[in-house]
């Protein structure tokens, strides 16, 4: 369990930047999710992190200590890959091994037949065979102790990787998106199952994902990540409901927020007060989907016709076509008396759960603040 | 293998669905034929007629031979010079297969992602892969003669007599197979930077994280598990090329000094064209073919145990 800090982190590959000055402190046994879309920078980040890749510019501490001058085998990391990367000559049990095996034996212990009779190796391989059976034990995988990865469905590799990390105790784990090639009830299971090792294990996790949900499901902290840089970090609930930015407001929940591009008049009519707004006619406003009502058209300041209804069983999603481009979707209880398509409603929204933001899409708090 | 290919889907398609009707399996052969034809004419008829000549004492040129039986296998189980052949040829094999797999390892090594010269350096070493051998072994007796060949020019310089190494009975098989492994390391170059490029880097990158403290453990741990079925195919090959060394002895030393570079392929030679014993020469190529068949299939074995074991 480590603290990791990660100072004004700059890389890029030739000339593009891929990395602007990276900042983030992540607490000891912290679960902290960098998540943002596809070719952001994570990988890159997290690799910098692990050693494996080498920062142009800034700092990476770990529990205090400047480890930049350390290869990724010295820093005391454990890291999941997105393809698993297991090695495929060797059995589960084997792979489990490898890092017990590497750091344990020396050379000469390590060499296949002579070297479980040298002095002291009797020994030290039996103890590296009880860590793998506990690990084993502990996810479930004892039973393929001797099959091969080639022999394993996605989910079970999965868990191999995942004992391979853990098998040692590192001062932190680092996860490439590893649950991206699993399917999507599996995905759920092994978000659950994630997050209850972290509690188990009380280290520190570096989590990195495309996917908002597992960020938001398993998280203490998210960073969202766009172009190469943070743009926010803070508890799943804050960046959710409290967002910095439009893009990490887009980025996260689903479905995606409704934004609206609203003159003076309009932002007035919603109980935003414009004129304290640097450019009052260049707003835009954004609603989480359970943030609006459908109310009596008559006198609303917003309405919309009816064009799409989703039915996901807990909830009614209403698609209605405003002035904006994009129809607004509204989440209604299915029980609940349903619109019909081509009708015409009224659209209420919470005034304290109304987030605004300049043109450039930076929130303006100065204008609503949440519960103004 | 050709046969197999053709006629397999055309037999699953109509024995999973319906009797199969006289044209079409008149069509079936008809697919079938030219690549069967050309098989037994350039591979089976070839075989059965070296089998037949090693069981009579058929003379080339002779107008009259007979049936003999085992008679000439006989002969070459007693005959020193076909054993020291046979010895002479391993030894030359075991020497070529190493040196050329593993030099051709070490290079595959050093070029990989060796930036922008690689590939100027990947097709100099292939170079004596396709250069004609004969061509080469005339070069390589310039570069190895005893007074002015470059080799001893090059060891005078740090003070080793001069020496001739083809006609040494100690240096001229070692000459040979360094040749040989010349010629070869190329070819198993090639083979072994496809292979390498075939190993995902994220194997590596998490030998590194599982604290594989050195560039030896981690060759140890992913790229030569890895390259298993690339070295497996290398050494079958250069296994099949060294026991058909030929055209070096020929050129370089006939067989000399005093049979130390005597090779099966050169033995068999020399008895059907020099002392025209083609029956013998026959059952030569019939021990030859065999040894060849063990070589293939014990590779086919393997490959079988390791699908087996995954
Ligand atoms: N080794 C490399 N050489 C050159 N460019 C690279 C390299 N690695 C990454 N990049 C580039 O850096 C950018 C960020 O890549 P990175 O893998 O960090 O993205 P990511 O956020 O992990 O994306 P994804 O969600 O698709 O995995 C991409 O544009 C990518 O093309
Ligand atoms: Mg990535």
């Amino acid at each position: 369990m480590a603290r990791i800090e990660i100072d004004g982190i700059e890389k890029r590959f030739g000339r593009t930047p891929v990395l602007r000055g990276i900042d983030l402190d992540v607490a000891a046994g912290e679960f902290l999710s960098l998540v943002g879309p596809s070719g952001c920078g994570k990988s890159t980040l997290l690799r910098i992190v692990a050693g494996l890749t080498r920062e142009d510019r800034g700092a990476i501490r770990l529990a205090g200590e400047d480890v930049d001058h350390l290869a990724a085998r010295d820093r005391d990391l454990a890291m999941v890959f997105q393809n698993y990367a297991l090695y495929p000559h060797l059995t589960v049990a084997e792979n489990i091994a490898v890092p017990l095996v590497m750091r344990r034996l020396t050379t000469a212990q390590r060499l296949p037949l002579v070297g479980r009779h040298l002095s002291g190796s009797r020994a030290a391989h039996a103890a590296i065979a009880a860590d793998v059976a506990r690990v084993a034990e502990t996810l479930g995988i004892a039973a393929l102790a001797n099959r091969r990865p080639g022999e394993l469905s996605g989910g079970q590799r999965q868990r191999i990787a995942l004992g391979r990390a853990m098998v040692r105790r590192p001062k932190a784990f680092l996860m490439d998106e590893p649950l991206s090639n699993l399917d999507a009830k599996l995905r759920v299971e092994m978000r659950s199952e994630i997050a209850s090792l972290h509690r188990r294990l009380e280290t520190t996790f570096v989590y990195v994902t495309h996917d908002q949900a597992e960020a938001m499901t398993m998280s203490d902290r998210i960073a969202v990540m766009m172009d190469g840089a943070v743009l926010q970090v803070g508890t799943p609930d804050a960046v959710y409901a409290d967002p910095d930015d439009l893009r990490v407001a887009e980025f996260v929940g689903s479905p995606k927020i409704n934004v609206i591009t609203a003159d003076a008049a309009l932002a007035a009519a919603l109980g935003v007060d414009a004129t304290r707004a640097p450019d009052p006619d260049g707003l835009r406003l954004a609603f989480r989907t359970e943030a609006v009502r459908l109310v009596d058209p008559t006198g609303a300041a917003l309405a919309g016709r009816v064009v799409h209804l989703e039915n996901f069983g807990s909830d009614l999603m209403v698609h209605l076509a405003v002035a904006a481009a994009v129809p607004i979707v509204v989440r209604r209880d299915p029980h609940d008396p349903r619109p019909r398509i081509g009708e015409t409603w009224g659209l209420s929204i919470r005034p304290d759960r109304l987030l605004v933001f300049d043109a450039a899409g930076r929130r303006l708090r100065s204008v609503v603040g949440r519960g103004a | 293998m050709t046969e197999m290919s053709v006629s397999a889907p055309a037999d699953r398609s109509i024995a999973g669905e319906r009797p199969r009707r006289p044209h079409e399996e008149r069509a079936a052969w008809g697919l079938v034929g030219p690549a069967a034809t050309l098989i037994g004419l350039i591979l089976v008829v070839p075989l059965i007629v070296v089998v037949a000549l090693s069981l009579t004492d058929y003379q080339l040129g002779a107008k009259a031979w007979r049936f003999v039986g085992f008679a000439n296998y006989a002969d070459l189980a007693g005959d020193p010079v076909f054993w020291r052949s046979i010895a002479n040829t391993a030894l030359y094999a075991v020497a070529v297969v190493a040196g050329s797999t593993g030099l051709g390892l070490a290079v595959a090594l050093a070029l990989q992602g060796s930036g922008a010269l690689a590939p100027v350096w990947r097709t100099i070493f292939f170079l004596p892969v396709m250069a004609s051998l004969v061509a080469m072994a005339i070069v390589w007796e310039f570069m190895l003669h005893p007074t002015f060949g470059l080799v001893n020019a090059v060891l005078g310089l740090v003070g080793v007599a001069p020496m001739n190494w083809l006609q040494n009975g100690a240096t001229a098989l070692p000459a040979l197979a360094v040749i040989g492994v010349w010629q070869q390391f190329g070819f198993a170059m090639v083979l072994f930077l496809a292979g390498l490029s075939g190993i995902p880097t994220s194997l590596y990158d998490a030998a590194e994280m599982d604290g594989a403290p050195s560039a030896w453990a981690r060759f140890r741990l992913v790229t030569w598990p890895l390259l298993a079925p690339v070295t497996l195919f290398v050494v079958v090959i250069s296994t099949i090329r060294s026991f058909q060394v030929f055209d070096t002895v020929h050129a370089l030393t006939k067989g000399g000094p005093n049979k130390v570079t005597e090779v099966l392929l050169y033995t068999m030679y020399a008895e059907g064209f020099e002392f025209f014993r083609t029956g013998r020469a026959a059952a030569i190529a019939v021990v030859f073919v065999a040894a060849m068949l063990v070589v293939t299939l014990t590779k086919v074995l393997l490959v079988e145990k390791r699908i087996h074991a995954r």
